[in-house]
């Protein structure tokens, strides 16, 4: 055949992709390498164009314009069923009318190869499905339909495996259990994972790189911990995970600080966690960077504060989370980590929250722009495009 | 049945006392009883009947009344004299059903996956010329196909008809007959089935090296078998029965088994022949369809 899986891959690249329906557009001016053997998560909201740009390199939808790269190999235009490229599917995609053992076997009959027993059955080992060779999709569960999927993909080994929310109709605790195992697989076959997903904690776990997608662009590319401790955008850093982000005026760098002023007081960002030296900025600090304590005096020396009264205390366990209302009306986020050390704080009371400046980001900010505290809710699963 | 039984919640129900269960039970039986008394009065009195006339003796007529003389050997009789129009019945029925599947099948296709919002509106199409009556179609047909008609004068024309051809009164004006008449019955169920069938499955089995010919071949057609299997014997059932089309779109010599019954029946008034016959052709249509069922071995249908 003319695919050839056991030909070295190379990195994927997509190269100034971009997509429209009608005058929508899904997928802006998209370039990105997603290197060979890398488990990569593309993230965002629903709508944001993730998935257009998976169905894009799987070959399931044509783009605009720009180009689809394996290695040196162009593939922009290349039939799906003639790409090293499979997908399990957002809805399994089984087909109901054959059983398990032939689902999985699909891909390899397809492609004329003759004995498959061995391969299909060291496939449903691997996904933990040994003996349901016999059943039909419909007599399994989410979970083992899922593993299905997987399976009937990573037996044709691929040089690039394409997940389209794949655990997104699972319940949580599988979820979880599944993400591990993926990650594992993952491992254990060494093939280019591209991930989409809108789950942030998903994306987090399991993906080595992660790119955060907003309105047919990328915000912020690079592994989840840098995008996680210094977000590039205001959309990013509010979409994983959660930021108070305060509206100020930047007045240059000296000393290796910025200086910044916000709603009246003033305040000093190391430089290398800057991402603009003047002008309007957002001051960000994590919620669970910041600290709750009684008064002003509290506060360690080298740290920087706000005054607030907190209004709000949930109880969730690991953590409480509090809501500090500050002078100006803006409601902080606080989450005090349970771990019995610090006395917890009554609603109504005042409060100081406190935080090391190098805990502290800054990102440019529009004008018009306000503070932003509450994260970027995502639609129900399902609704993803 | 107590109501002041504490209702804890979470508990079942209390079941209910035996007696309701029995009336219950004989439920299922009343609802079929109009329908069985219906059919018995209607359709088992009247198959018992022919039965009987089947057997009677072929010498008598219906001024000189029928007597019961366990003829069977009426059945070998009409074999022998009708075996080409039996003959005739199922081949013309199986052309037209191939070419309804070639009409029908891209049809329904088209219909199901590919019409959007004009779906509604085709399946109107489809199913609109039952709303005038059978024999006024067929008898359009004649008009179409008749000799100083347009179509022929075409056909004459660009000499794909010789310059005597005719179409009305050949096999094909009947098998032709046969597969506008009864094309809705295939494409109906045949929808039915490809509307359920859900184009991700067509883009998994692309994803994973199927052609589009071999998605056809491996997921399409067999997802959509319980809607052909309905669909041809909704088709070949009541066209291999038919006598209409050969009576108007063809001659003698085009004439189905439906024909001889009917002259049986009311030219002839030769009722044992008739009642044989309608017996041989039912029995030959059970053991065509449930070869066929065997073979497509689809257990949705039936």
């Amino acid at each position: 055949m003319r695919m050839a899986p056991e030909t070295p891959a190379g990195d994927l690249r997509l190269a100034n992709l971009t997509k429209r329906f009608g005058v929508f557009t899904a997928v802006d001016d998209l370039s990105l390498t997603i290197g060979q053997g890398s488990f990569f998560a593309l993230l965002g909201a629903s709508g944001c164009g993730k998935t257009t740009t998976l169905r894009t390199i799987a070959g399931l939808e044509e783009p605009t314009s720009g180009q689809v790269l394996l290695g040196d190999r162009e593939i922009t235009r290349l039939r799906p069923y003639k790409r090293p490229v499979n997908t399990v599917f957002q809805s399994y995609a089984l087909f109901p009318h054959l059983n398990i053992f032939e689902n999985v076997a699909f891909g390899l009959r397809r492609r004329g190869i003759r004995s498959v027993d061995d391969e299909v059955t060291r496939m449903l080992s691997l996904v933990q499905l040994d003996g349901y060779g016999n059943r039909r999709p419909a007599q399994l569960s989410g979970g083992q339909q899922q593993r299905v999927a997987l399976a009937r993909a990573l037996i044709n080994r691929p040089q690039v495996l394409l997940l389209d929310e794949p655990l997104g109709a699972l319940d949580l605790k599988l979820r979880r259990q599944m993400q591990i195992e993926l990650k594992r697989i993952q491992t254990e076959v060494g093939i280019t994972f591209v991930h989409v997903t809108h789950d942030q904690e998903e994306a987090m776990t399991m993906a080595d790189t992660v790119a955060v997608m907003n309105a047919g662009r990328i915000e912020q590319l690079g592994a989840p911990a840098d995008i996680y401790e210094l977000p590039a955008t205001a959309f990013v850093a509010n979409f994983l995970g959660q930021s108070n982000l305060l509206a100020g005026e930047a007045t240059g760098a000296s000393g290796g600080d910025v200086a910044v002023t916000a709603h009246g007081a003033r305040f000093a960002v190391p430089a290398s966690r800057s991402r603009a030296e003047h002008g309007p900025v957002h001051l960000g600090v994590r919620p669970e960077k910041l600290i709750l304590v009684g008064s002003a005096d509290q506060v360690p020396a080298g740290h920087q504060h706000v005054t607030g009264v907190v209004t709000d205390a949930s109880y969730v366990g690991v953590s409480t989370q509090y809501l500090l209302r500050t002078g100006w009306g803006t409601e902080l986020s606080v989450f005090a980590a349970n771990s019995g050390t610090s006395a917890r704080v009554a609603v109504g009371s005042e409060a100081v929250a406190y935080w090391d400046p190098q805990h502290a980001f800054l990102l440019p900010r529009d004008a018009a722009d306000t503070d932003r505290t509450s994260p970027v809710l995502d639609e129900p699963v399902g609704a993803s495009s | 049945m107590t109501l002041l039984a504490p209702t804890g919640s979470g508990r079942p129900p209390p079941a209910p006392p035996a007696a309701r269960s029995g009336r219950r039970g004989l439920l299922p039986y009343l609802l079929l009883l109009p329908g069985a008394a219906w059919l018995f009065v209607f359709f088992g009195v009247p198959l018992a009947q022919l039965a009987a006339a089947s057997l009677y003796d072929p010498s008598g007529s219906l001024a000189t009344g029928y007597a019961m003389t366990w003829a069977f050997s009426n059945y070998p009789d009409v074999v022998q004299a009708y075996w080409p129009q039996f003959l005739r019945s199922f081949g013309y029925a199986g052309l037209a059903l191939v070419l309804a599947l070639l009409l029908g099948y891209p049809l329904a296709y088209a219909i199901a996956q590919k019409a959007g919002r004009w779906k509604n509106l085709l399946l109107v199409c489809v199913v609109a010329p039952m709303f005038t009556s059978f024999l006024v179609r067929t008898l359009a047909w004649k008009t179409i196909l008749s000799d100083n008609g347009a179509l022929v004068g075409l056909l004459r024309d660009v000499h794909l008809l010789a310059p005597d051809g005719r179409l009305l009164a050949t096999p094909f004006a009947v098998v032709l007959g046969l597969t506008y008449n009864f094309l809705p019955f295939l494409v109906l169920p045949l929808y039915a089935s490809l509307e359920r069938l859900d184009p991700r499955l067509l883009e998994a089995a692309t994803d994973l090296y199927a052609s589009g010919a071999q998605a056809f071949r491996r997921v399409t057609l067999p997802l959509s078998m319980p809607g052909l299997v309905a669909g041809t014997l909704l088709f070949f059932i009541p066209a291999s029965g038919d006598y209409i089309n050969a009576e108007l779109l063809g001659t003698p010599n085009e004439y189905m088994i439906g024909n001889v019954i009917d002259s049986a029946f009311l030219v002839r008034l030769d009722y044992p022949q008739g009642a044989a016959l309608s017996f041989l052709l039912m029995a030959a249509i059970l053991a065509v369809v449930f070869g066929y069922l065997r073979r497509a071995g689809t257990e949705e249908v039936l």
